[in-house]
């Protein structure tokens, strides 16, 4: 493993925060292409940890390995281990499906189903087994979701009657609906207004005290409002011709964002490049 | 940047020659309507030719006789039949078969070099002379080789009960109830008939099954998956859903086509006197274009302009009711975004 630039050189003291999920040292590859080295990143539980980072710098493809939706990529390949409950989730023993059950995931897009309100929450609920009442769970997870009060009238219409930042906190309430461990969000307010991602990063603190948020955002405002954690990637500044997106620099978004370790990061948060 | 190389731009520089640019428009405009005149017109000039010959003729005997040699008494009840019931056939056979063949090429194929050269090969078979399906129809359905024919090794075997036609067959019996009478071979069967068009229309009815489901936005596929589920649910429940008037749509219009084919059944044995009504899946038949050409071949002028107009009548109408359905269909299952 090629480590001789200052990336990872230094060590984070967590305190007393537990670690959920982490990444140790994956190598992320489309079609045989390396597109992510040696990222290492430990998650700590119930917290928002926040990706940012230049374009295409790979913070879309990490964070979709966390619950192997990568996998569905024709010439996608990932080496390292991603550990969760002791497991690594890429072991040939683990099944993706499984996974992303546990693991959920909000896109950068809406994407409720062609089907009603009420059906997208179901959904997830349906194919799992869910035992307990659907009723129930479909309004738990929307009042989670924090839109009940605007829907609970109109469960049976479809889903794209609803606005944009509705339809992206239905996805949330989709992805809660089967009781997952961990939220991915890729982006999840960049198709957004102002006030629906005003919701959505207020809807983001009320759900850390019940899930682990990991949430990749260009917007750094937002990472520096919403999370707990940061992680800056970039490029490799050593091999910038190959484009491979390295971990930069990862802290407590307060030390990150006023006390930068690493010029680069520096450059980055104010704005000089990226 | 290259100093020397910015000029200074100005309005001055440009000949808009709107008026021009304009007149052009308008030529095209002119041309394009034309050429969707010219087609229209001569759908009108055929139709209107034929109801003139034919309208007269479409009278209940039509319905009611099988072929005569009273032009006055002819009908073609037995060709009716027997392209209703090889048209339900073809959908039953080549629906499941289709949108498989179409779910597997576009979910679960790898991409690699064989996958190529079946999507290469698909459309190639959609270009193939009907003809020639049947010609394979009545080698691989119809005669089955010859392995069933009477005497022959395997035949003696295992015991099977050859007979074409209606009688007889090699029946299954569940609780003592006959589920399922195979008769081999297919011979001049409507099943047989309806495996070979289903194989000439199997090419297309795949390329629009894979169409309306490659329309199926990714992010709806990657939004199943994210909620833990496989493959094959994210399909069944989220893609065929969304694609299903698509494949319909496509399935109804290839049938449309397959009920006005007569070279491959032709040749699959249809060109026949049939002067009743199918018994069953397992006997002979004959189709309306088989009929209308039939007509057509005899020397009075009431066969072959009156009769035969008033076939082609019922079979279009019968083809803009098939067409009908799949616009009704279509919009009934079509799914607001």
């Amino acid at each position: 493993m090629n480590l001789t630039s200052n990336i990872q050189s230094y060590s984070i003291n967590f305190h007393d925060n537990v670690t959920i999920i982490s990444a140790n040292q994956i190598n992320i590859f489309y079609s045989g292409k390396l597109v992510v080295e040696n990222f290492n990143l430990q998650v700590p539980k119930n917290k928002i940890t926040a990706l940012i980072g230049p374009s295409g710098c790979g913070k879309s493809s990490v964070i979709r390995s966390f619950n192997r939706m990568n996998d569905i990529i024709p010439g996608f390949s990932l080496e390292g281990e991603i550990i969760y409950k002791g497991k690594n989730i890429y072991s040939s023993r683990e099944d993706p499906v499984r996974i992303r059950r546990q693991i959920g995931m909000v896109f950068q897009k809406p994407n409720p189903f062609p089907k009603s309100i009420y059906e997208n929450v179901a959904f997830g609920a349906r194919i799992n087994k869910y035992q307990g009442d659907l009723d129930e769970l479909v309004e738990s997870s929307l009042i989670q979701a924090a839109l009940w009060d605007e829907v609970k009238d109109k469960l049976k219409e479809s889903a794209y009657a609803l606005s944009g930042g509705q339809q992206q906190r239905l996805c949330i309430a989709r992805a809660i609906a089967v009781s997952p461990d961990i939220l991915l969000m890729d982006e999840p307010a960049s198709a957004l207004d102002p006030v629906a991602t005003l919701k959505i990063e207020e809807l983001m603190q009320e759900l850390k005290e019940k899930y682990t948020i990991i949430v990749v955002t260009h917007n750094m405002q937002q990472a520096s409002r919403v999370s707990d954690f940061t992680a800056f990637m970039s490029l490799d500044r050593e091999k910038i011709e190959d484009r491979i997106g390295v971990l930069v620099e990862f802290d407590e978004t307060t030390k990150l964002f006023t006390n930068p370790k690493l010029k680069e990061t520096e450059d980055y948060i104010t704005g000089r490049f990226g | 940047m290259e100093a020397e190389k910015i000029i200074s731009i100005d309005t001055k520089h440009y000949k808009e020659n709107i008026s021009r640019r304009n007149r052009a428009e308008k030529i095209f405009n002119v041309i394009l309507l034309l050429s969707v005149l010219f087609a229209l017109l001569m759908l009108t000039v055929l139709i209107i030719d034929i109801a003139v010959e034919g309208f007269a003729w479409v009278r209940p005997e039509l319905f009611e006789n099988y072929h005569s040699r009273k032009p006055e008494n002819a009908g073609m009840k037995s060709a009716i039949a027997g392209s209703i019931i090889v048209i339900l056939l073809t959908g039953l056979f080549s629906f499941p078969v289709g949108v498989g063949a179409a779910i597997y090429l576009e979910e679960y194929a790898p991409k690699n070099r064989l996958t190529d050269f079946i999507n290469l090969n698909i459309n190639n078979l959609a270009g193939v002379p009907s003809i020639v399906y049947g010609m394979l129809g009545l080698v691989v359905f119809g005669r089955m080789f010859g392995i069933f024919s009477n005497n022959s090794w395997f035949v003696n075997l295992f015991n099977i009960p050859i007979e074409s036609g209606a009688t007889g067959g090699w029946k299954f019996f569940l609780f003592d109830i006959p589920w399922l009478e195979i008769h081999l071979p297919f011979g001049r069967s409507m099943v047989a008939g309806a495996l070979t068009m289903s194989l000439l229309i199997l090419p297309v009815v795949i390329i629009a099954s894979r169409e309306a489901i490659r329309a199926v936005p990714p992010s709806i596929r990657e939004g199943g998956y994210a909620l833990g589920t496989t493959k094959w649910h994210v399909t069944r429940t989220l893609v065929l859903p969304i694609a299903f008037p698509g494949i319909l749509t496509g399935m109804i219009l290839s049938l449309s086509r397959a009920i006005g084919e007569t070279a491959p059944l032709i040749i699959m044995g249809a060109f026949t006197y049939v002067p009743f009504l199918p018994r069953s899946v397992w006997d002979r038949f004959t189709v309306i274009p088989i009929q209308i050409y039939n007509w057509i071949t005899l020397p009075q002028a009431e066969y072959r302009v009156h009769l035969a107009a008033a076939g082609i009548l019922v079979l279009l109408v019968i083809l803009f009711l098939m067409n009908g359905i799949a616009i009704y269909l279509r919009k009934k299952f079509e799914i607001k975004w």
